[in-house]
């Protein structure tokens, strides 16, 4: 397998020229079939074991959140739901009343919670009820004990993985100034491929690395001038800006996903920080030619197959890059709920001339284009999953994407190997 | 929303913001359902709640329609969507939809629960199909002996149940064929399956099978009230329960005395292996078994019948969810001189289970998992449920095969119980030492080993983990998920080195029991050090 594509390396340098050959996006309006952010959830206290989420919203919230993720996965949640009925509705005081009592309630169950999030919802939002506030009043009550934080997670304004996106930004006005020089990653990681990336930065000399969500919710970084972001996930413009506003400086790259997004990505931040060309090399050399080495036998199965990514995690552009440019897969339509496209420019560069992208979605319209291409593999959530399959079209999940850990060259194997699996399993399947 | 998935030929619109859509994955996901729900989400978003959404409502049902093609549509709102009061009910019977039967379905969200929806789902849309064909008041009933005079076999109605219900599918292939086979035949089963136009059918049926209250209840009674049609309310499972369902039906139906004959008790015994298995020898170790009931009404009713006399066991907990059906519940509690359990807080529900110390939970999802928390088997018997509760082959509850598959799988997580006995009689055979694991090692779910029967347990360091696990129990107990190391200092239970060495003699597999029970013993007793005479002292006061 030595047919690797010969892709064009990355001449993008600021971000902004390379607009003048972004693809024509068709932008669509109607049902939408995504997560709304209170999802995110789900690997946030995964991530910051210490912190609560508490969401306020209705037995639909609860509901997804619970069930949906909580129950069906996890057996000792992070997470609950203050249920807003009707006497809430009625009046907002005794809301405010009822959250506070609420609280008491939680924290004295659960004497190790150090940083509770209250998360809006739809409804909390739609009746104003003003969780800032709350977040000061009970703040204020706590006196030190507990930090309490907010963010919204709401459907009617957040899309699955923006949720993550609302949360860092709560967090970022408790991250204190230093101007010191530091390499932040921002962006939830699974612990050991942070681990990993913090090593591979220091043996290229990189001494200072910090992330954001820290793993311990009250160790959280500092911002200044100092600060070069790195940015693990593409879906989190807010924070981006709420850190750049702080005297951060940004790093364009593409996302870590895949060899070459890997080798790119890292290869930004080394240059941002300064370090030589030839100590970068060193160590990125033999992590992308055994990378590689990984995704090959996965390319041999993907190459040549037709994709189809639905939007959902916002993860969708950087994969439609790694799948047709490592994996050699052609892009029929790419999705996402929204696009960025400062935050996107390095991956839109990369991505083949003419790719069909769509920004939010009328799902029925979606679903009649994806029946009339038939599509080799279908990248989408879980409620389509199921029913294309059972149309014949083979599917994988959007949402193992956030939950495995894909980031880095040492998973592009495995990264391919997700999107391998569904079309491996169908060539397996004989039933006469 | 159950209600329209579980139809054919019925479309609900939904007021609802994108994230609402999840809903779809519990029927994609949870029944592998191979088509999407028919339902359309308005999925409005911050910036349309300025505009106007009212619009957008309109929008997303003419696209519907149109790409649809309904014989019946469903308009209703999501908690949300109600706060922003756009009444899409009201919109859509302003529009011109081609002669659809539109129905607008108010569900105050805030106030009732997904059973209460459906039920009221179903009944709001039966009752807008129905109308024209309502008897004039004052009407006489019909006979439900008329089968007779018209020459025919008498015919009734199954109705409830519907997707995500708890082996609907399974239940009504046994209770046709049950039906079938004394001579009865059954006319409409809804809504599972059923399309709008065989609703209109359902008055030519001599009687309803309200077979599962949670979701038939309203309109069973509706159908009484207006239509003169009789319910049969028995639920028939597990033995006894199908013997009085069989023969309340044929007495209903104003049957010949064979038939009815072949209802008796007597009969219907032959029927299943329920009875003789639960005889055997084998299952004499069943005897008195600790068990905890909580589920949907319908289930938790049966199951508290089932476990207490078809089973021998003894039932330390009965509760429901179901609100509606409270009544119920609390009667059949009193009669095994419990007091019922009615809360939707699984937390509540995992205090309870904890106290009552079962040694099998026959419960929903949310008890399974606290269940497992706890080390207690479980067995799902009622709704939430998850994928793993929709098996491939075919699971009636309903029925004598209902009564065959409860046995088999109540019973089996208590298998580790058969066990039990044989300890006694080799405790020192290899087989049985740590490390040896046999086929116990990789059970499902731990359900019958305890997490910490695994750990080797002498060393210091890992009997403190075990005792973690123990104390970890306590404090789940009491709703609380403390630091482990806090708890242990709370409680200030110490094993002495004679104790742990007399725990470790303990096969493995029920070390973790005896750990606790020691515990909760030392505990009652005000001990703060177990030692190996606290080991035989609470094993005295536990022995049955
Ligand atoms: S009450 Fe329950 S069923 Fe009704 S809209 Fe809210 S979450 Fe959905
Ligand atoms: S979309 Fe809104 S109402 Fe629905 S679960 Fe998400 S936050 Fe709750």
């Amino acid at each position: 397998m030595g047919a690797v594509a010969p892709w064009a390396p990355a001449v993008t340098a600021g971000g902004q020229e390379s607009s003048s050959h972004l693809p024509p996006v068709l932008r669509e309006s109607g049902q939408r079939e995504v997560f709304c952010g209170l999802t995110s959830i789900v690997w946030l206290h995964r991530r910051m074991p210490d912190a609560f989420f508490l969401v306020v919203g209705s037995r639909t919230c609860a509901h997804l959140v619970q069930s949906a993720a909580g129950v069906m996965i996890f057996a000792e949640p992070r997470f609950g739901t203050a249920i807003l009925g009707e006497r809430d509705l009625a009046g907002l005081a005794d809301a405010n009343e009822e959250l506070d009592r609420l609280v008491r309630d939680l924290l004295e169950r659960r004497p190790e919670i150090r940083t509770l999030f209250l998360v809006g919802s739809c409804p909390s939002e739609v009746i104003k009820l003003d969780l800032g506030k709350a977040a000061e009043r009970l703040n204020g009550q706590l006196a030190g004990r507990v930090r309490v934080l907010n963010y919204s997670g709401s459907g009617i304004e957040t899309t699955f993985t923006q949720g993550e996106d609302q949360a860092l930004l709560a967090m970022q006005p408790l991250m204190p100034a230093s101007d010191e020089p530091q390499l932040l990653i921002v962006g939830t990681l699974a612990d050991p491929v942070e681990d990993r990336l913090i090593d591979l930065f220091g043996r290229m000399g990189i001494e200072r690395v910090r992330s954001l969500p820290p793993r311990r919710s009250t160790e959280l970084p500092p911002v200044g001038r100092g600060t070069k972001v790195l940015l693990a996930q593409p879906f989190l413009s807010a924070t981006a800006r709420a850190l750049q506003a702080r005297g951060a400086e940004l790093i364009p790259a593409p996302y870590p996903f895949g060899v070459e997004g890997s080798r790119l990505w890292m290869r930004a931040a080394a240059t941002a920080c300064g370090l030589a060309p030839a100590a970068i090399e060193a160590v990125l050399a033999p992590l992308v030619e055994r990378g590689r080495r990984a995704v090959a036998p996965h390319r041999e199965v993907l190459a040549g197959k037709r994709l189809v990514l639905m939007p959902d995690s916002q993860l969708e552009l950087s994969l439609a890059r790694f799948l047709h440019q490592e994996c050699g897969m052609e892009l029929v339509e790419v999705g996402t709920p929204y696009l960025d496209r400062q935050l996107l420019a390095e991956e839109l560069a990369l991505l083949p001339a003419g790719t069909a992208i769509t920004e939010g979605q009328d799902v029925e319209r979606q679903l009649e284009r994806v029946r009339a291409a038939r599509p080799d593999l279908v990248v989408c959530g879980l409620g389509l999953a199921n029913p294309l399959e059972a149309e014949g079209i083979a599917t994988k999940w959007s949402i193992e994407l956030v939950f495995s850990p894909i980031h880095g060259c040492d998973q592009a194997g495995d990264l391919a190997e997700l999107f391998s699996r569904p079309l491996r399993r169908r060539n397996l399947l004989q039933f006469s | 929303m159950r209600i329209a998935t579980s139809m054919e030929g019925v479309h609900y619109v939904l007021h609802a913001p994108q994230g609402d859509t999840y809903a779809d994955l519990l029927f994609t996901m949870i029944e592998r359902r191979d088509r999407r729900p028919p339902v359309t989400y308005t999925t409005f978003q911050a910036r349309d709640l300025g505009g106007d959404t009212a619009e957008l409502v309109k929008r997303s049902i003419n696209d519907a329609v149109e790409r649809f093609r309904p014989e019946a549509l469903l308009v209703g709102e999501s908690c949300t969507a109600e706060l922003i009061q756009d009444q899409p009910g009201a919109l859509a019977g302003g529009m011109d939809l081609g002669g659809i039967p539109v129905v607008s379905l108010e569900l105050p969200a805030y106030s009732k629960k997904e059973n209460w929806g459906a039920a009221e789902t179903f009944y709001q849309l039966v009752r807008a199909l129905l109308k024209p064909q309502l008897p004039p008041p004052g009407a006489a009933k019909p006979s439900p002996a008329r089968w007779r005079q018209e020459g025919r076999r008498p015919r009734v109605n199954l109705l409830g149940p519907t997707l995500l219900g708890f082996r609907c599918r399974d239940d009504i292939l046994e209770v046709s064929r049950l039906l079938g086979e004394l001579g009865i035949d059954v006319t409409v089963v809804a809504p599972l399956g059923a399309r709008p136009a065989d609703l209109l059918r359902i008055p030519s049926a001599d009687a309803n099978v309200c077979l599962y209250p949670e979701v038939a209840g309203p309109v069973c009674n509706w159908l009484e009230r207006s239509f003169g049609m009789p319910v049969v309310r028995s639920m028939p499972i597990g033995i006894g329960a199908t013997g009085d369902f069989l023969r309340e039906v044929t007495n209903l139906l104003e049957m010949d005395s064979e038939v009815i004959a072949a209802a008796t008790n007597a009969e219907a015994e032959q029927r299943s292996r329920l009875p003789w298995y639960s005889r055997s020898v084998d299952s004499t170790y069943l005897t008195g078994k600790r068990v905890f009931i909580f589920g949907d009404a319908t289930h938790a009713i049966a199951a508290a019948r089932i476990a207490s006399r078809e089973l021998g066991f003894q039932v330390v907990g009965l509760g429901s969810y179901s609100r509606e059906q409270a009544r119920d519940v609390r009667a059949a509690a009193k009669e095994l001189d419990l007091d019922a359990l009615i809360t939707d807080d699984y937390l509540v529900v995992e205090k309870a289970m904890a106290e009552a110390a079962p040694e099998l939970v026959l419960g929903t999802q949310m008890e399974r998992h606290s269940a497992k928390r706890l080390g207690i088997p479980c067995a799902v018997i009622s709704t939430p449920l998850h994928v793993q509760d929709v098996p491939a082959r075919t699971s009636p509850q309903m029925g004598w095969e209902g009564a065959n598959v409860i046995f088999d799988t109540w019973v089996h997580p208590l298998m580790m119980g058969l066990e039990e006995h044989l300890i006694t009689m080799f405790r020192h055979d290899f087989e049985f030492t740590e490390g040896h694991r046999s086929h116990l090692g990789g059970a499902p779910d731990g359900a019958g080993i305890e997490a910490s029967g695994t750990k080797q347990p002498t060393t210091g360091a890992a009997a403190s983990t075990e005792t973690t696990t123990a104390t970890a129990v306590a404090s789940a107990a009491a709703g609380a998920t403390a630091a482990p190391a806090a708890a242990l200092a709370e409680n200030g239970l110490h094993w002495s080195p004679d104790g742990e060495a007399e725990l470790a003699k303990i096969p493995f597999f029920v070390r973790g029991k005896a750990r606790r029970n020691a515990e909760s013993f030392a505990r009652a007793q005000g001990l703060h050090r177990i030692d190996a005479e606290t080991l035989y002292e609470a094993k005295a006061h536990f022995s049955r």
